[in-house]
């Protein structure tokens, strides 16, 4: 399986606050109407400046639009930290993202992109927010385990996905729980 | 791994595993004492539960699901209070003991410390919260961490969580805490030691003398932050003080359990509580340490005492010294955690003077108990920044919006700092206000 698409680089230490300010966490979940609004709003707590690195003032999500223009979003350490709220990684998904790659996560983030099968959380072993640019077009192959920069030629080795790639295949914990007949 | 080795928090894990031991990295199924949830996380999970396991799926354990709506209370925000109505309507069809709602009596406020006010925090347990400070609890003794709603969900239905088992890092103060110096000094080092991912994915252990010393307000204030710096879990060993609390409050039986003699830890920092001094964190991260020397003249326009892990009783006994025969310069708001917080407000007193006396007479503005402008929160909360306010505050977070506007920049201090600073208007050091005692 392979994900494609645009990034969008961001830099350390992105917070629960800065991927979905807590004003929007009141719209309903499952509602299609009210749904929408987490892409819209979907990283729109980052401090402009820093929203799609390099160059900054690239806002995730088009003010008029519901849905991103980018599919991979690119950080550095420590990516979700803050609060528990899973609104978080629902809100890149409803926004269109399919994969974070960052240094490292905040655990309670990784468990609930894990778990709720909202987005694939890679890490990598290399800081790559200074080596790919906001716009640039990239190629995850899960299979492989590697990102490839279609844009500059580059390619990156993605950690191994370990224990929970069994979770993210089956698509979530329910579904995991039923193949393996716990629920 | 031999279980002469294991830490307190492996053996919580294990023994809730029906294991003999665990060790750091297992990934182990464990059964939930309690599943904790609020008005922002309750909904969404709730909706997961039932699509999950059908419309007429009743909880795993009703005496073990607790729901307190504490977040957006007192607001016009009719999402907002459609989240409590979802809340009030699923108690209602689950016949759910543990319901604390909003305008009735049994109405509480902040989740994490209402919680232990109610007996649900007991030693030897495994809680699991929609909320990342879920980890306050680990001041009794348990195993306690904040989980998603799908996570939340799927305890509803079956009582499990699969966990991998952290390691364990120990901090330990040595000695008497000086007089000027509060849990949150002490925790504000830490993180600034190690950083806002510090701790990822481990437990963090809190012990000695000067630790042991403190009450159980001040042992929340230090669990309550782990997750400040990356942390699965905060916990302190249990003792006469958390049995003494606890008893107080519920008839339920619990069994503590301790490290090891021999446990292994991931690493051990030893501080001298003697060398502490009043800290900061300076805006927009909660690891951006700073000794209130440092920064002291800072300028301010606001101040904010409160939230789960500054709103409580001893924490406002604490602000009530420093403001006792002063005004405020500084809009000061002052939002107890609980309605029992708040209405002791009303009857403890410093220096013969209740508390709503010195605050009020000081110019505060006095909130209802929630989580107010902690987290920002619809533009009508009580403090909330709506603009390029400097705000000093005893809260647990400081990122860009967290406590509302983009633009506010936002200082987290102990109560003491923090209300000595609402006198000046800069940032100031509680020493100036405070005799200073010599400890030993
Ligand atoms: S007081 Fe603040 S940190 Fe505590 S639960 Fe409420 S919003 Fe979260």
């Amino acid at each position: 399986m392979k994900i494609k698409g645009k990034a969008f680089v961001l830099g350390n230490d992105i917070d629960t606050d800065q991927i979905i300010p807590a004003q929007h966490l009141v719209y309903s979940l499952e509602n299609p109407e009210e749904k929408k609004f987490y892409g819209r709003y979907a990283l729109s707590g980052v401090p402009d400046i820093q929203s799609g690195l390099p160059k900054g003032n690239i806002p995730f999500t088009r003010e008029d639009a519901f849905e991103s223009d980018f599919t991979i979003i690119i950080a550095g350490s420590n990516f979700g930290c803050g609060s528990s709220r899973e609104h978080a990684p629902f809100a890149l998904q409803v926004a269109g993202a399919r994969a974070v790659v960052a240094e490292s996560y905040a655990r309670i983030f990784y468990r609930n992109a894990v778990d709720g099968g909202f987005v694939v959380p890679y890490e990598t072993d290399v800081k790559l927010n200074d080596k790919i640019s906001t716009g640039d077009e990239l190629v995850i192959d899960r299979e492989t385990g590697f990102l490839y920069n279609v844009t500059t030629g580059d390619e990156y080795r993605l950690r191994d996905l370990g224990d929970v790639a069994e979770i993210i295949d089956a698509g979530g914990i329910f579904e995991y729980a039923r193949l393996k007949k716990m629920v | 791994m031999s279980k002469s080795e294991m830490t307190l928090t492996e053996k919580l894990l294990a023994r809730a595993a029906g294991k003999e031991s665990a060790a750091p990295g297992d990934n182990i199924w464990v059964d939930v004492d309690v599943l904790l949830t609020h008005d922002v996380c309750g909904p969404p999970a709730i909706g997961i539960f039932k699509k999950q396991f059908g419309e007429k799926a009743k909880v795993w354990d009703k005496d073990k699901l607790v729901i307190i709506p504490d977040h957006y209370i007192f607001t016009k925000d009719v999402y907002a209070n459609r989240n409590i109505d979802i809340l009030r309507e699923f108690a209602k069809e689950q016949d759910l003991p543990h319901y604390y709602d909003v305008g009735t009596d049994r109405y509480k406020g902040v989740c994490h410390v209402a919680l232990p006010e109610e007996g649900f925090t007991r030693p030897g347990e495994i809680l699991f919260g929609t909320d990342s400070h879920t980890c306050t609890a680990g001041a009794f003794g348990q195993f306690a961490t904040g989980i998603g709603n799908t996570d939340a969900a799927f305890i509803m239905g079956t009582g499990k969580l699969w966990v991998k088992v952290p390691e364990t890092m120990k901090f330990i103060f040595e000695g008497e805490i000086p007089s000027y110096i509060m849990a949150k000094d002490l925790i504000l080092q830490i993180i600034g030691d190690i950083g806002v991912d510090g701790a990822t994915y481990r437990a963090m252990e809190f012990a000695g003398d000067g630790v042991m010393r403190m009450d159980m307000e001040g042992r929340m204030t230090l669990t309550n932050m782990v997750i400040e710096a990356g942390g699965k879990n905060g916990v302190i060993e249990p003792d006469e003080v958390t049995y003494n609390y606890v008893r107080q409050r519920t008839d339920k039986e619990f069994h503590p359990l301790f490290n090891s003699p021999d446990a292994k830890y991931h690493s051990v920092r030893v501080y001298k509580s003697q060398d502490l001094e009043p800290m900061v964190a300076k805006p927009h991260s909660p690891d951006n340490k700073a000794t209130v020397s440092e920064v002291k003249g800072t300028k301010l326009t606001r101040a904010y005492i409160g939230s789960c892990t500054g709103g409580k009783l001893s924490d406002f006994v604490a602000a009530a010294r420093i403001i006792d025969g002063h005004q405020v310069s500084l809009d000061t708001y002052v939002v107890p955690a609980t309605t029992q917080i708040a209405n002791e407000l009303y009857t403890e007193k410093v220096n013969g003077r209740t508390l709503i006396d010195i605050f009020a007479g000081a110019g505060c503005k006095i909130g209802r108990a929630s989580c107010a402008a902690c987290l920002g929160g619809p533009s009508d909360t009580f403090g909330r920044l709506q603009s390029d306010e400097i705000c000093i505050s005893t809260t647990n977070r400081n990122f860009p919006g967290r406590m509302g506007s983009k633009a506010a920049q936002v200082y987290l201090a102990s109560p003491y700092t923090v209300a000595a600073s609402a006198i000046t208007g800069v940032i100031t050091d509680p020493r100036d206000y405070l005799p200073v005692e010599t400890t030993v």
